[in-house]
């Protein structure tokens, strides 16, 4: 179980940082600040943190993005990288047309 | 150690019951612990439907407070969080092809009309007007110019982030395994890990599994569950900001704000679904069939490449609208589940509603038509 207000307590306020601007998700243009802003509101699992910043989401699917986005967290909670939870990977293993997609011999659509 | 007890207890930290802590604290109730099972807020339903914040299509049980919603909260939402959750009021689009489809459409927007809302039927040069990226083969469409789409993952998280920021007490990982009367109400609420929680009422927003945790006090709500799948497009230009179905249901989307479509379709198969609800596996004939059914409708995304397929548990109610309702039998129990694939665009009327049941107040639409002992054998 965990209790996010302790935790919360636990960790802090944000404190800006100077490389706060830096951009860690290229595909979806999410800041090394925003993944730390987004902690301190809560988002302590990066489920949580995809979801409300959408980083590891665009086109890579994180592939590029994924160990730095945990590394920021991890600092962040004051915890080890290998505590966090991975992101969980999604079919189709690359971007896929939906024309490809489409050719699985199933029936047509009315 | 961390408080155990509060005023009111919410079992479920999906959108419905983000919300509903969110509204107890707004009315200056601030001693309410939400409990989530997962180790995410939202990792339920929430998380996994398509953003449709519609009335179209709407039971008239339903209805009022669709349009509540829809009329007062879902405009001003953002800014009353403080988080872009991505509201379009742009109107849904729901296409046929075919006379059949057509027929379906014209009862669909009789019945709305009848309640009161907004709805017509076009013609197929008048849904190239509204959106000029469709298939020749439409031959018409209801429209609903006051339904939208949001963004359910954020909204989700806004309650949350908001209600934490008002005081409110979220703990994850936190599954429940049963609740506990004491003097005829209901008291406890106990968890898996054997930790026990405190409160004097106890909201069950729980999704499917509210059942498991309702029959530890003697209640049944008959649900069934279903696996909804849902897939996302890369970056497209911008195209349409409407809300999209059709008349034969094959799939519903939108393009989201950032210019990705999100897509919800089926593939006919899952009734026949055999898998744990802690699994979240997907499958590719759902995929391959929503492609196929896209591409009938918008033969333009046939390009576009998937990044993403993902899916989630709905639960379904036997009679297609939510349980929203005290119990008799378990005084301080307040239930709201069975919410059949159709929750999230009703999900801050919900919210508001819980609260005013949880605080004894009246709720600002009647619901008495959603109460819990509405089910009687059909034999």
């Amino acid at each position: 179980m965990i209790d996010i207000r302790e935790k919360l307590d636990a960790i802090g306020p944000y404190v800006p940082a100077p490389d706060d601007d830096m951009l860690v998700c290229r595909c979806e243009e999410v800041t090394k600040g925003e993944i730390r802003q987004a902690v301190h509101a809560g988002m302590l699992t990066i489920e949580e943190i995809r979801r409300f910043l959408r980083c590891g989401m665009g086109l890579c699917q994180g592939q590029t993005c994924g160990k730095l986005v945990k590394g920021i967290v991890a600092r962040e909670l004051h915890v080890s990288p290998l505590d966090i939870e991975p992101a969980t990977s999604r079919a189709p293993m690359r971007p896929t047309e939906m024309r490809i997609l489409a050719r699985d011999g199933g029936e047509a659509h009315e | 150690m961390s408080k155990h007890t509060a005023e009111v207890i919410i079992i479920g930290g999906g959108v419905n019951g983000c919300a509903a802590a969110y509204y107890l604290a707004k009315a200056g109730m601030k001693d309410v612990i939400v409990l989530e099972g997962s180790p995410s807020i939202g990792h339920g339903g929430s998380s996994r439907n398509g953003g449709g914040v519609r009335q179209s299509g709407r039971d008239v049980r339903e209805l009022p407070y669709a349009m509540y919603a829809v009329q007062n909260m879902w405009p001003t939402l953002s800014e009353e969080l403080g988080v872009d959750v991505e509201y379009y009021q742009k109107g849904n689009l729901r296409l046929g092809k075919t006379d059949a489809h057509m027929e379906k459409l014209r009862n669909l927007a009789a019945n709305a009309n009848s309640l009161g809302l907004d709805m017509k039927i076009i013609d197929g040069k008048e849904v190239k007007e509204i959106c000029p990226y469709l298939s020749d083969e439409i031959i018409g469409a209801s429209w609903c110019p006051t339904d939208g789409h949001a963004n359910p993952m954020l909204t989700t998280l806004a309650y949350y982030k908001r209600a934490t920021e008002l005081g409110v007490n979220f703990f994850t990982d936190a599954k429940v395994a049963a609740l506990e009367k004491v003097k005829g109400k209901l008291r406890k609420v106990i968890l898996e890990s054997g930790e026990v929680f405190e409160a004097d009422k106890v909201i069950l927003a729980a999704g499917y599994e509210s059942r498991f945790i309702a029959r530890t006090v003697g209640i049944d709500v008959p649900m069934t569950k279903y696996f909804e799948e849902a897939l996302v497009t890369e970056v497209q230009p911008h195209m349409f900001d409407i809300m999209l179905g059709v008349a034969s249901a094959d799939f519903y989307g939108h393009q989201s704000q950032h210019g990705s479509f999100v897509f919800g379709s089926d593939s006919g198969l899952e009734e026949t679904t055999d898998m744990g609800l802690d699994e979240l596996k997907t499958s590719p004939l759902t995929v391959s069939a929503g492609c196929r059914a896209i591409m009938g409708y918008i033969p333009m995304m046939a390009d576009a490449k998937i990044v993403r397929t993902w899916g989630g548990w709905l639960d379904l109610c036997y009679d297609g609208v939510p349980v929203i309702s005290e119990v008799d039998e378990v005084p301080g129990l307040i239930l709201a589940c069975g919410f059949t694939g159709h929750g999230f665009g009703t999900a801050p009327a919900v919210g508001l509603m819980l609260s005013q049941m949880a605080l004894g107040e009246k709720t600002v639409v009647d619901i008495s038509s959603l109460r819990y002992d509405r089910f009687k054998a059909v034999r």
